[in-house]
């Protein structure tokens, strides 16, 4: 274990059940202690879970195309409620139709999340990437 | 003969019963005033002496008695955030027969420290953070509980990494303070039950001797149980016979409700959201209620009561004496019958999960939050307001939903009725003779009379 906690799910309506099971067991294999929200979670139940866990990082996953609607305000809400400056990392098929990934990318860095992922990314990526951010690589 | 004897020292009556193990049936019940003020055993002498009168002298095996007097176990929950560990807080507590009255949550502020001051509690349940989760809220509560003046103890059953600072945190500040395990140890795991048994070991300890039952505690047999946890054990005894079910019990100051059952959904592709409920779980309003609390029943009631004359000078009389017991058929017991039912339909409406609405690619779909009621197939009703109203079975029909919806109340049940109050008396008898109590409520608990006209 490497003493780093994270929080993670599958926001809005989105009922994609198997991915955030296998990031789940990814990161846990990996030292990190996952809670696991599983799938139709909703910005303020991140927040909660983060709040009472202390959690480290929050990884937020949506695969159904609705991403940059869910995911718009977490960063000010994350702010509201003391989790101010918490990494925020998203990943999936965020939008729908077939953007250029860099200009999704910008997108959801401009709404303050640290990270964002392409569709096909490997659990590893992940892994490095916020080990790295969380200082435990 | 084995008779036992069961005693409910109440806030107002000292109710008593003796049963007989081998005919498995009530000889006698009796009350009278409950005696604080003075010494509680008087109450309990002039209760057992009608007792006597009624079914002749008569030696008990075992004595087994419940409280309530004194305000009964008043108690503050603390925790972190509302929807998590602040609920389990106060679900911990309401299901070791407390009465919760207030539930706080993230950093207490000095405004809320003097409410706490103020509504003096007996004991507080402080939680906060998962394991290994949130240190620093738990510990700043601690700190501000340990400022308060007052003479509560506290449980701490939080966050376990910082579970012994928080107590050196209180003994600091000359509180009693206990450890037991985090309410929520892990994110969205309920576990009740060391909380649960901390209170009642604290009740034990402490509160018998506060409420001046120390002596009346030695003549019993066993520990003396708060009168609504033995309800509670009255309730899970008899849905081993009848399955599942929802209990309501409308007092002077509180209305409780106890429910048992999974909750688990019943409809298709319903989604379970928050914190999980326990199976058997009791909820306590301490703003509805027939007298101590009538004003605020009549302010949550307020759509059906016009402002009268007539109402006012009810509630002018409900004040001024707590025992009043309207005429049967009077204009005041009507009021009665129509403030009862409104304590049943929102005491079972905050008790019972509802849906949410969500709409999805798929299309429209349902989060479930609490426990879902809607199979339930037995309503019963505890207390003097259902009981003696001339309509018991309309009272009890505002605790369930016919047409369902959103709100998970009972669809269709059956009603039944506690006419003898016998929920607590079987409650602690289902502690030395479980098949003895089951009789005695089969044999109690019926269903109610036709409407008087």
């Amino acid at each position: 274990m490497n003493g780093k906690t994270l929080v993670m799910g599958v926001i809005g309506a989105d009922v994609h059940a198997i991915g955030i099971k296998i990031l789940s067991h990814a990161f846990g294999e990996a030292g990190f202690k996952t809670v696991n929200l599983g799938v139709m979670v909703s910005q303020e139940e991140f927040i909660e879970a983060a709040i009472e866990t202390a959690a480290d990082a929050i990884i937020v996953s949506s695969l159904y195309g609705h991403g940059e609607m869910d995911c718009r305000g977490l960063r000010e809400k994350c702010d509201e409620a003391g989790l101010v400056g918490i990494p925020l990392y998203v990943g999936g098929n965020l939008v729908v139709g077939k953007r250029n990934f860099a200009e999704v990318e910008k997108t959801f860095l401009d709404m303050g999340f640290n990270r964002a992922y392409p569709p096909g990314t490997t659990p590893e990526t992940g892994i490095a990437d916020i080990s790295k951010d969380l200082g435990v690589a | 003969m084995n008779v036992i004897l069961t005693v409910d020292f109440g806030s107002t009556f000292t109710k008593v019963a003796a049963v007989c193990a081998q005919s498995e049936k009530i000889i006698a019940t009796a009350k009278a005033f409950t005696t604080i003020h003075t010494d509680i055993r008087h109450g309990l002498d002039a209760a057992l002496a009608e007792l006597y009168r009624q079914g002749g002298r008569m030696a008990f095996s075992q004595l087994l008695a419940a409280s309530s007097a004194g305000g009964g176990l008043k108690m503050v929950a603390v925790g972190l955030v509302p929807a998590l560990t602040a609920k389990a807080a106060s679900m911990a507590a309401c299901s070791a027969g407390a009465k919760v009255v207030k539930t706080f949550a993230y950093e207490l502020s000095a405004a809320e420290q003097q409410e706490i001051h103020d509504i003096r509690p007996d004991l507080i349940l402080l939680s906060g953070g998962t394991d290994g989760g949130n240190k620093a809220v738990i510990l700043h509560n601690a700190k501000k509980l340990a400022e308060i003046e007052g003479d509560f103890s506290v449980i701490i059953a939080g966050n376990k990494s910082v579970a012994q600072a928080a107590l050196e945190t209180l003994v600091k500040g000359n509180k009693a303070a206990v450890i037991c395990g985090n309410v929520m140890p892990a994110f969205n795991t309920l576990d009740i039950m060391p909380a649960k048994h901390a209170i009642r070991d604290l009740f034990m300890e402490k509160i018998i001797e506060a409420k001046g039952l120390t002596e009346a505690s030695r003549m019993m047999s066993a520990p003396i149980l708060p009168t609504p946890l033995a309800v509670f054990e009255g309730a899970e005894l008899l849905a081993k016979s009848l399955g599942p079910l929802l209990a309501v019990d409308v007092g002077g100051a509180t209305t409780d409700v106890y429910s048992i059952t999974d909750g688990a959904p019943t409809l298709p592709g319903v989604v379970q959201k928050g914190l999980p409920e326990p199976y058997a779980k009791r909820s306590v309003e301490g703003d509805l209620g027939m007298r101590y609390s009538l004003d605020a029943l009549a302010e949550a009631a307020a759509h059906i009561f016009p402002e009268t004359e007539d109402f006012a000078h009810f509630r002018a009389r409900c004040a001024a004496d707590p025992a009043y017991v309207p005429q049967p058929d009077s204009p005041h017991a009507r009021f009665d019958a129509t403030l009862c039912a409104a304590a049943v339909d929102i005491a079972t409406q905050r008790h019972s999960g509802r849906l949410e609405t969500t709409y999805t690619p798929h299309g429209k779909t349902f989060y479930q939050l609490g426990k879902d009621l809607s199979q339930i197939k037995y309503v019963i009703g505890i207390g003097g307001a259902i009981i003696y109203s001339a309509d018991p079975r309309a009272v009890l029909e505002k605790a369930t939903c016919p047409s369902g919806g959103e709100i998970l109340k009972p669809v269709s049940p059956a009603f039944l009725m506690d006419a003898s109050y016998i929920f607590a008396s079987a409650g602690l008898l289902s502690r030395v003779n479980e098949p003895l109590a089951l009789k005695i409520m089969e044999a109690h608990i019926t269903p109610p009379p036709p409407a008087r006209p």
